[in-house]
């Protein structure tokens, strides 16, 4: 690894479904500690799989990713073990829906990290009340909203102390009115410093607290860029067109 | 001849130990046979489930066996038919055999469709949090697949009751077995078969009461808010 502060490096990754449909195409990425990149582009681009290849939730077939240095998906690697550093919340929660709030937030503590019951519940409680979900500790997540679902979701990648954050498409599944409430936690974490990778349609979010945009059209990463320069001055033709859509209104 | 219908002949059949005990066998052979069907049909069913054609090739095949025949064929092959080739079990050996074979080949299915109604997403999020497979399977699909085989199983729990009367044939003897025999004595065949069939109707009407309780202690989670969702 050239840099030590490198988290995550994605280099000349492919990855074909069958035989001959290519969803990404020799992607290479460099996401440096602290780094907030998000993701964007056209659905189907390939932006989901992308940041789902960092944990090895996808398997990729030519290329190398690392994570802190550890190669994703050389056939040694312990890969539960990877994943417990990496965090990701996903479009639609995948909350545990037979336990409750709580136990969600310490399963993984206890049954990975191996934590003692004790000490998880500190932990969990704490961030429960940092996503200010604390009178929700006992219920089941079919009892919460969309938003706080989502806050619990992202609570539960935090009880692992995670060296980066993988979000997809974490707001895309809730009502409007439920979005801010997840893009604040987001923002909050952006101000800690946590290294976050964030496929995302929310511009107003990546203006405010992303370092680069990535943007992928086909498979292809076509462009990355400074917040400021990827919004007010695209390079590409593909990216002026997708954000002369998006922003139109 | 009419001979009508004997209310103390009823009364003394319906209290009748030798009856009862019947029953009790019939009771045995439900637990017996659900257990044990569970453990062959889990093990089916992961075997079903398995990408190895290896694995899953045998599995396709003795469901497709057992599943296709009926268990009244296979026991007269167990206890009447493998003596010829030298293969001899009891007459409790064979029944035990039998319904467990059989059992555990609906059960896989029905297990099978539980674990495949788990969403993907729930196991993506469970190795996302460095869960290994084994416990991807205990932790979070285990439980919600479970959730779902309650009602299946417990008709299956019912069905196989029902179905352990089919062992009279090969002279085992529970609760059916023993209503015939006792027809030697007085000839009332009414009252006889009436009074089992109330046996079996109270044994699947208490099952009835517990598996509701079963349903609705695994449904805790998902009160009436989330009933619309999940």
């Amino acid at each position: 690894m050239a840099n030590p502060e490198t988290v995550i490096e994605l280099h000349d990754v492919s990855k074909w479904y069958g035989p001959s449909f290519q969803v990404l195409k020799n992607c290479s990425l460099t996401v440096a500690k602290g780094e907030v990149v998000v993701i964007c582009g056209p659905s189907g681009s390939g932006k989901s799989t992308l940041v789902k290849c960092v944990n090895a939730l996808e398997p990729i077939q030519q290329g190398r990713i690392s994570v802190t240095g550890v190669e994703v998906s050389a056939p040694k690697t312990n890969l539960p073990k990877l994943r417990a550093r990496v965090g990701m919340v996903f479009q639609s929660f995948e909350l545990f829906p037979h336990m409750t709030i709580l136990e969600n937030l310490c399963i993984g503590q206890r049954k990975v990290l191996g934590r003692s019951t004790a000490e998880a519940i500190v932990k969990a409680k704490a961030l429960l009340e940092r996503v200010g979900l604390t009178a929700q500790a006992s219920k089941y997540p079919g009892q919460l909203s969309g938003g706080q679902q989502q806050r619990v979701a992202i609570a539960r990648a935090l009880a692992m102390d995670p060296v980066a954050m993988l979000f997809d498409e974490p707001t895309s599944a809730l009502d409007p009115e439920m979005i801010n409430e997840v893009l604040d936690v987001m923002v909050a974490l952006t101000r800690e410093g946590m290294t976050m990778m964030v496929v995302t349609h929310e511009m107003g979010f990546a203006r405010k607290v992303a370092d680069r945009i990535v943007f992928m059209d086909e498979g292809e990463i076509v462009e990355v860029g400074e917040r400021g320069t990827f919004f007010d001055n695209p390079q590409t033709d593909r990216a002026k067109a997708f954000l002369s859509k998006i922003l139109s209104h | 001849m009419v001979k009508g219908w004997n209310w103390d002949g009823f009364f003394d059949y319906l209290t009748n130990y030798y009856l009862f005990e019947g029953a009790l066998v019939t009771l045995g052979l439900t637990v017996f046979a659900m257990t044990a069907g569970l453990v062959i049909g889990f093990v089916l069913a992961m075997m079903r489930l398995s990408r190895h054609k290896l694995l899953s090739g045998p599995a396709v095949f003795y469901i497709w066996v057992f599943r296709g025949t009926p268990l009244l064929v296979q026991l007269i092959i167990i206890y009447t038919g493998l003596p010829q080739l030298g293969i001899k079990f009891t007459v409790i050996e064979s029944t035990l055999i039998g319904l467990a074979m059989c059992e555990g080949a609906y059960l896989a299915e029905i297990l099978r469709a539980g674990i495949t109604a788990v969403p993907s997403g729930q196991v993506n999020a469970a190795r996302a949090i460095g869960m290994t497979e084994p416990q991807v399977m205990r932790y979070v699909i285990a439980p919600q697949a479970l959730r779902i085989v309650i009602p299946p199983l417990g008709n299956s729990v019912n069905s196989v009751l029902k179905t352990t009367s089919i062992a009279s044939i090969i002279s085992m003897e529970e609760l059916l077995r023993r209503t015939q025999v006792l027809i030697q004595e007085r000839f009332l065949v009414l009252e006889l078969f009436v009074v089992a069939a109330l046996y079996y109707l109270a044994m699947t009407t208490v099952w009835d009461l517990i598996q509701r309780r079963i349903e609705r202690r695994f449904g805790k989670a998902y009160g009436p808010i989330s009933a619309g969702k999940h």
